[in-house]
């Protein structure tokens, strides 16, 4: 039989529709059979293309909602208390204005601004230092733009540390399940369902990924009374969004170029307004 | 041929291959027991009264030389790709989790974990970071 290009052409590229349509019918069936059996898909999950927060400084009336927040988080993760700042593990903490925003402070601030406590933590960077030098890639960025610790891989080379300029993530010099001076544990309570971390690894904010595949905000954002607000970046009609779109907003070392996705209201208190000019 | 010293060299080779051999001749004839693991915690019996059988997530066979396989492809699919589907057996969902799935049926660590890692000589450091139940009898 004779066949020219044309033809040859014709019945190769329906050969293959053919094939590619029969192996992925094929593969089709096998997976749902399997998948009948036993797989419940997890429809609770929030999605995002990249999760961000709005700390809206303002909003905290008192430095008891600051410690709630702080402690919801460390209670749930089983964060050590090592009760030492050269040991200390932090997943979100606070800081002075001048030390979270450098540069940006100056003499004649007000008093409140100067030493009112800024929360802090894991900027789950669009463009994140830390996940550029680990070298096991323990530390990645997911598709929903979390910056996600593997413990099971870090070697606590601590290279994600020296990169970070944020602070943002602490060393296991003490094993966390140890006891200080006093025989009181490093951690108070154990919450049993989440894991602790072990000696020689690194830990930071997890944006709360165990909750959020459950359907759940962070612990921090339920805890705060409004004052943090979390939600997609990339999704105009978020919470996050609107408030970005309506408010001036800054976030910390943008200079940088890591993209924090942590925005910061700071927040007005009246000491602007000068007296005599009104 | 003469070999300078070759009673004591000859006394101690016998000393040598004596002790080097011990392990073999004075464990011979001794089988060390299997190691016996216990399937009945409060959790299992439970499973078993709610839907008839004592069921895992996998047929014993596999679990017994593959579980640790399937943990780290659980450990992988849930924390590197965010998939947190869950597992149904006989109606129950249990999350890929050794800590909240495996550990709450096996709540006896020292009666099932233990025993056969011990038998093997294995040291898994799971429970470094993953919390293991309170003991219970079983
Ligand atoms: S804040 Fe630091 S640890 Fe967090 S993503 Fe950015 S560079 Fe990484
Ligand atoms: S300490 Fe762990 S997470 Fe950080 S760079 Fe090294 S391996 Fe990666
Ligand atoms: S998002 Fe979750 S892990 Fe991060 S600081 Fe808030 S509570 Fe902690």
């Amino acid at each position: 039989m004779s066949m020219n290009r044309r033809e040859f052409l014709k019945i190769a590229g329906i050969s293959t529709v053919v094939g590619l349509g029969g192996t992925a019918a094929f593969t089709k069936i096998r997976e749902s059979a399997l998948e009948a059996a036993q797989i419940a898909p997890n429809t609770l999950a929030l999605k995002a293309k990249q999760w961000a927060m709005v700390i809206d400084m303002g909003k905290f009336k008192s430095e008891e909602t600051i410690k709630k927040v702080i402690n919801a988080c460390h209670r749930i993760h089983n964060v050590p208390d090592i009760g030492n700042p050269k040991d200390e593990i932090k997943w979100i903490w606070t800081e002075t204005y001048g030390h979270a925003f450098p540069g940006q402070e100056h003499k004649y601030m007000s008093e409140d601004m100067m030493h009112k406590p800024f929360l802090l933590l894991c900027n789950h960077c669009t463009n994140p230092a830390c996940v550029r030098v680990c070298p096991t890639k323990a530390t990645f960025k997911r598709k929903d733009g979390i910056v996600m610790q593997d413990m099971h891989r870090c070697i606590g080379c601590r290279f994600c540390m020296a990169a970070c300029p944020f602070g943002a993530r602490s060393f296991n010099y003490r094993d966390p399940r140890g006891k200080d001076a006093n025989g009181n544990p490093f951690i108070k309570e154990e919450n049993k369902e989440y894991p602790t971390r072990m000696i020689g690894v690194v830990e930071k904010c997890t944006f709360c990924v165990e909750r959020i595949e459950k359907g759940l905000k962070p612990a921090c954002v339920e805890e705060s009374n409004g004052a943090l607000v979390f939600g997609d970046l990339d999704d105009p009609n978020s919470e996050v969004r609107k408030i970005l779109g309506s408010t001036y907003t800054v976030r910390r070392k943008p200079e940088l170029g890591t993209e924090p996705n942590v925005y910061y209201v700071i927040g007005g208190n009246g000491y602007a307004i000068v007296p005599e000019l009104l | 041929m003469k070999i300078y010293d070759g009673g004591k060299i000859f006394i101690g080779l016998v000393i040598f291959v004596a002790l080097f051999a011990s392990p073999f001749y004075l464990n011979m004839g001794k089988a060390i027991a299997k190691p016996e693991l216990k399937f009945d915690t409060p959790e299992i019996q439970r499973l078993e009264k709610e839907t008839g059988k004592k069921q895992c997530v996998e047929p014993k066979e596999f679990m017994r030389g593959g579980h640790m396989q399937m943990l780290n492809n659980w450990r992988d699919e849930v924390v590197r790709m965010g998939n947190r589907d869950q597992i149904v057996i006989a109606g129950q969902k249990f999350d890929k989790s050794l800590q909240l799935a495996c550990m709450k049926c096996h709540s006896n660590k020292k009666d099932f974990c233990d025993k056969c890692h011990n038998y093997m000589a294995v040291n898994p450091y799971c429970w470094t970071c993953h919390i293991q139940p309170k003991e219970k009898q079983s």
